[in-house]
Formats: structure tokens, C-alpha cells, sequence
């Protein structure tokens, strides 16, 4: 009774869940970014294969189909992609990696104090020290740069978001009462352009505890993505 | 004439066991080399520049000028289920420390609206303590052990690739205080990504 209710309102909403869902995990999340090449379609952090390390990644440019379409989405030379870092749990970024497309390659700066933070952190200049550097691989070429113990990759990936969007549709439209079991990944086959770095955490001030009451005895950053457009 | 046939057999015994120790250490070098460390080291062709880390040598690059946001993600999905038109936009330009302030009433509009039934999830949280978390759209990331969005054990402690956030967010939304509610609304059926991913760096599957 209570399950159909819901499904009854959530059907009679139709279009206007439709707009609220889009796609995904932030593919395509809003209109002025949906299609550019400023749109993240994911964000992961977490634990190298070397627990002394972490791990960030960053998708951008969704739903590349196999052959041409992946293999002639590029990277923007205009568009920063901007790692940020949170130690003392007050939600402004003191630490960001930034990596911008030059020519054949992907340039990396940090992590080190931005420039901007907390109610300017919309706006970023690219840090003056020196950057590292990694080729951009193509779909057969990969390329792996390491250099003072962190290592960068940045080309195209399959995605690795797994969702069964289109069954998520027919049940806001109501045109089906749940989910299929098992469901289909509509993602699946799809691939987007990464930027993958890992570093060691001893390059970041120690997290706060207190943060996760889930584990509230572990330290914890507080970390997101940001792209940016040079103006 | 023979001794001097054992001299030089000594001579380049000597001399390749020299080479090992060189290459050990250029090894030890190669680990430590930096792009800014002022030596030319590790693969560099010129100090601090060439190789596949630095910048190519001789290159002069334009980094100058300000660049201002256009998109912004910590947890997956945020902006994608609770952000309405209208406001979508504005939330992916909105910094972190202002979120929760512009954010989370119209969050927790947007979560009665999916679930009118909702009361606490299996967190134990209610509608605005649930949405309070979530309009802070930054990912927790623990300092040490396990990085998982949800795995059983650990809860929110970092998003690993093979994590099915999707049946977290479907589960913390519809599933109730005890995940049983809703039961066809809790897990899309989907529980892995249809490529397997590497141990090593860079982690993500090669492109289909």
C-alpha cells in the first residue's frame, strides 16, 4: 500500500523526476556544463595498492562511445582540473593538485597552498613551481610518468560508474514498478577521459578526527574536484 | 703474457662489477630524482627538464591567467538527485563552506519529494540530518585503513572504483531505518562495472 503510494507519486511527478535524476554519479549533473568539456562525470579517492599512498581520480567528457569518439576526445587546454584537500575539517581547500593539458601532455602542480580558498575558491591561478608531467596516453599507448614518488596518468579509460539508468527511468515514469534483478549498467561498453594520480599521504598535514561519526577515531580530509575555466 | 691475460680478465671483472654497483646506485637516484632538485637525474635530458615526468627542456609554457569554475563533485550524485533545476548550476559553482547555508532546505524538499514516507535511514538519520550531510558535498577520506563509500564494515570513509554507490544512495534514500523498506527501489541490480579493474596504477580498465 505504502510502496504503491509512492510509486503512484513518483510516477504522477514523470518529467519533473526525470530532470531531478539525469544521469548518474555527476555525469552531465546540470545544463551549463552538460556536453562541455568541463563536465566531471566521477570522482574517487582512496588507497593505493601501497597503503602509504593515495589515490585520486578524476572523469571528465562521459559516455565516449568505443573507436572515434574516444579516440578524438581531448582534453581543454582552457580547463583546469583541480584536486582539493581539507585537513582541519572547515571545508575550505588547503592543499589542491592542479592539472592543465599543454600541447601533447598533462601538467601537474602540487599539492600545494592555493591561491584562492574558502569563499574565493571558484577562482584559481595555476602554481608557479615546477611542474610534473605525463604524456597523454591514446587508447593503445599508455603512458605512466612517476616522479618524487608520485606517478600520473591522464588519457582515456573505460568508465567505471555501473548504474541501470534507463530501468531507473521506466520506474520515474512509472512504467515499472522497480528495479530488474539483476538490471543492465547502461554505462556499460562507454568510456571517459581520467586523470589518475597517486601520492604519498605524508605530502598532506594530518586529517581531523571527529569528522566521520561512522569512524570517529580516524583522522579524515575532507576532498573534492573542481574544474576550472581559464577566463 | 699470461698474467697479463689474468690482469685484464681482473681489470673487467672489476670493472662490470663496478658497473652493477653504479646502476644500483643510479636506481636510488632514479626513486628520489625531482623535476625541481636542481641535478639532472632520473630519466631528465637537460637539468630539471626532458624525460616523461619534467617539462621538455628548452619549452617555455603559459600557465599565467585566472580560471574560474564551472563543475564541482565530492560525493557521487549529489547534485545529480538533489539538485533541481534552478539551482543545479548555481550548486556546482558554489564553494564547499557556503553549501550547506543555500543547500540543504531545498535538499531536504527534494529527498520528501523522492520518498514522502522517509523518516531515518540506516544511518539513523533523519530527513535533515541526512540532507545536512549531503549539501556538504565533499568526500570523506580516511587518513589510514580501508577507503570504501560503504562496504558493511566501513561507512564513508573514501570512494573506491568498485564501490556500488548507487545501491548506498538508492538504500540511505528509500530503504528506511533498517534498509527493508521499498525493497524494489534499494538495489538497481547492477553490482559491479562491467570491466575489471587493474591492482596497479593507473587502477581504471583500459578504454573498450
Amino acid at each position: 500500500m505504502k510502496k504503491s503510494k509512492l510509486f503512484t507519486i513518483i510516477g504522477s511527478l514523470g518529467i519533473a523526476c526525470l530532470s531531478i535524476f539525469l544521469i548518474s554519479a555527476d555525469h552531465m549533473d546540470a545544463p551549463a556544463v552538460t556536453g562541455t568539456t568541463a563536465d566531471i562525470t566521477d570522482f574517487y579517492a582512496f588507497q593505493g595498492a601501497n597503503s602509504s599512498n593515495f589515490v585520486f581520480a578524476a572523469n571528465v567528457q562521459g559516455l565516449l562511445a568505443p573507436g572515434t569518439p574516444t579516440e578524438q576526445a581531448t582534453f581543454d587546454e582552457t580547463i583546469l582540473i583541480e584536486f582539493n584537500i581539507d585537513h582541519n575539517n572547515d571545508l575550505k581547500e588547503d592543499l589542491v593538485i592542479q592539472a592543465i593539458k599543454r600541447g601533447d601532455s598533462m601538467y601537474f602542480f602540487g599539492p600545494s597552498a592555493p591561491a584562492f580558498s574558502g569563499t574565493e575558491g571558484t577562482k584559481s591561478t595555476i602554481a608557479t613551481s615546477t611542474p610534473n608531467r605525463v604524456m597523454i596516453s591514446t587508447v593503445d599507448n599508455v603512458q605512466i610518468s612517476e616522479n618524487n614518488g608520485m606517478k600520473f596518468f591522464a588519457g582515456p579509460r573505460e568508465d567505471p560508474f555501473f548504474f541501470d539508468f534507463n530501468q531507473y527511468n521506466e520506474v520515474l515514469a512509472g512504467t515499472a514498478s522497480g528495479f530488474d534483478n539483476p538490471g543492465e549498467d547502461t554505462f556499460a561498453g562507454s568510456n571517459v577521459l581520467s586523470v589518475v594520480i597517486e601520492f604519498p599521504k605524508s605530502m598532506l598535514p594530518n586529517g581531523t578526527t571527529g569528522v566521520n561519526p561512522y569512524a570517529p577515531a580516524t583522522p579524515i580530509y575532507n576532498v573534492w574536484v573542481e574544474t576550472k575555466r581559464k577566463q | 703474457m699470461k698474467s697479463f691475460k689474468y690482469i685484464t680478465l681482473c681489470a673487467t671483472l672489476a670493472t662490470s662489477l663496478l658497473f652493477v654497483q653504479c646502476k644500483d646506485e643510479d636506481d636510488n637516484v632514479i626513486i628520489n630524482a625531482t623535476c625541481t632538485d636542481g641535478i639532472l637525474n632520473g630519466e631528465e635530458t637537460g637539468i630539471d627538464c626532458g624525460g616523461s615526468a619534467c617539462t621538455p627542456c628548452g619549452e617555455v609554457l603559459d600557465f599565467s591567467g585566472t580560471y574560474i569554475q564551472e563543475d564541482q563533485m565530492g560525493r557521487p550524485g549529489i547534485n545529480t538527485i538533489f539538485g533541481t533545476t534552478g539551482f543545479k548550476d548555481a550548486f556546482n559553482v558554489t564553494v564547499p563552506s557556503e553549501m550547506q547555508a543555500a543547500f540543504q532546505n531545498k535538499f531536504q524538499t527534494n529527498l520528501l519529494t523522492l520518498n514522502p514516507a522517509y523518516t531515518t535511514n540506516a544511518l539513523g538519520l533523519n530527513a535533515e540530518d541526512f540532507t545536512t550531510v549531503l549539501s556538504n558535498d565533499v568526500l570523506w577520506l580516511a587518513q589510514s585503513g580501508v577507503t570504501t563509500y560503504l562496504n558493511g564494515t566501513e561507512i564513508l570513509t573514501g570512494r573506491a572504483l568498485s564501490d556500488d554507490v548507487i545501491d548506498v544512495s538508492l538504500l540511505l534514500i528509500f530503504g528506511g531505518p533498517d534498509g527493508s523498506e521499498n525493497p524494489g527501489l534499494t538495489s538497481d541490480g547492477v553490482p559491479a562495472n562491467d570491466a575489471t579493474f587493474a591492482t596497479t596504477f593507473p587502477y581504471l580498465a583500459d578504454p573498450f
